[in-house]
């Protein structure tokens, strides 16, 4: 084997990436902490405002704090929702797919289908689909006698866009859990049939413990997504109907683009970006866990 | 030839005014700047092995001060929602926090 040499100039190959890094987040980053500090009447004319944006974001009784727990409730139950779907479903259709033979492939390839779409085509598409005058999915729901309208029923609109982040995301579950199952041992299963093992509890002692891995690592990846969630909703109910489905990050461009109350917009949104940081933490601590353990 | 470093110097300043900077994030920006460099020369220097503490996984320096950052400020939001008076008494319990965090985690 040969030997390899430690050399920490390898680390002066990583200062492209800093540089971006620097001017795509951390300038942005530190230019919203001082906003959030200040208030501005136009021409780039700041004054020193204290905490008082932040107490005015994080007190319910506040009209924009009103909003900002509304608005934070109703994403994390889209997270929740979306999850709730999209997991166990995932398994169940990574479950069914052929291990071997001609029709891997072609199977592959239409369950990746959804996730090469980018996320306004599909706000576009579903736009069209759902409408209850024309479109396919409305007009054929409204035919069978269940009224539907994505632009005035609240419970649809919402119904809408998770069946929207189902169809486009649930294919990324799939493949994760795909590849986790690929990866069990025969041996495993030739021990089951020898123990002569119920297929539920093949599934439960064998394939959910191999699967934990990639799990947390489909569910990390699919909080954040729906936890971030912008163009779905913007494009296909605009917020609405009312505000049913304004969620934090189409709040946030409202107020501070709109409204362009750049202060109360800044406060919000390193609130809302300290909730992300701190669920990215506990999930890359738990996969580093999982990780150490697995090597222990 | 001060003068005139002076001078490159509030050129460079002039390019950031539409950050808006004030001295207080100024501060605030340098203490992190400067406590990661601390960091990364502790980690050159005098080299750690990560210890369980009372988190119950494994922590280094980076963790700790990672963990005291991010605590620090949910103790700020948590003052603020709760109604609390000066961010000062937020601010000394994040610090005795950040050093409860040093020693036991």
């Amino acid at each position: 084997m040969i030997e390899k040499p430690i050399n920490n100039r390898a680390w002066l190959l990583v200062l492209p990436v800093l540089a971006f890094v620097l001017f795509s987040a951390l300038l942005p980053m530190m230019t919203v902490v001082n906003y959030s500090l200040q208030d501005s009447m136009g021409a780039n004319n700041f004054f020193w405002n204290g905490d008082a944006w932040f107490r005015d974001v994080l007190n319910p009784s506040t009209d924009i704090g009103a909003r900002f727990f509304d608005a934070l409730i109703r994403n994390l139950s889209f997270s929740f929702a979306a999850l709730l779907i999209e997991v166990p479903l995932g398994i169940a259709i990574a479950l069914c797919l052929p291990r071997s033979g001609w029709a891997v492939g072609p199977c592959l390839v239409l369950i990746a289908l959804p996730m090469l779409i980018p996320w306004n085509v599909v706000g576009t598409i579903w736009q069209i689909f759902a409408r209850a005058d024309i479109g396919l999915f409305g007009a054929a729901i409204n035919g069978l006698g269940i009224p539907y309208n994505d632009t005035q029923d609240p419970v649809a609109a919402w119904i809408t866009i998770v069946i929207i982040d189902v169809w486009h995301w649930t294919p990324l579950v799939i493949l994760l859990s795909y590849a986790g199952l690929r990866a069990i041992p025969d041996a495993f299963y030739q021990a089951a049939r020898i123990d002569a093992a119920s297929r539920w509890a093949v599934f439960v002692n064998i394939e959910l413990p191999k699967l934990q891995k990639v799990l947390v690592i489909a569910v990390l990846l699919r909080f954040m997504q729906t936890f971030m969630i912008y163009t779905e909703p913007f494009v296909v109910t605009g917020g609405g109907p009312g505000s049913a489905t304004t969620f934090l990050s189409i709040d946030l461009v409202k107020i501070a683009l709109g409204q362009v109350d750049l202060g109360n917009a800044a406060a919000m949104s390193l609130i809302y970006n300290l909730i992300t940081i701190t669920l990215c933490w506990i999930f890359y601590t738990i996969m580093t866990q999982l990780d150490r353990r697995r090597d222990a | 030839m001060f003068a005139s470093i002076a001078e490159t110097f509030s050129e460079i300043g002039s390019k950031f005014t539409w950050m808006a900077w004030t001295w207080e994030t100024a501060i605030f920006f340098g203490f992190i700047a400067t406590a990661l460099v601390i960091l990364t020369l502790l980690a050159v220097y005098r080299p750690e092995m990560p210890r369980k503490g009372i988190l119950g996984f494994p922590t280094t320096r980076g963790d700790r001060f990672f963990v005291t950052m991010l605590g620090a400020a949910y103790i700020h939001i948590l003052w603020i929602g709760f109604g609390g008076g000066e961010l000062w008494y937020a601010l000394g319990i994040s610090g005795l926090f950040g050093i409860a965090m040093f020693i036991f985690a």
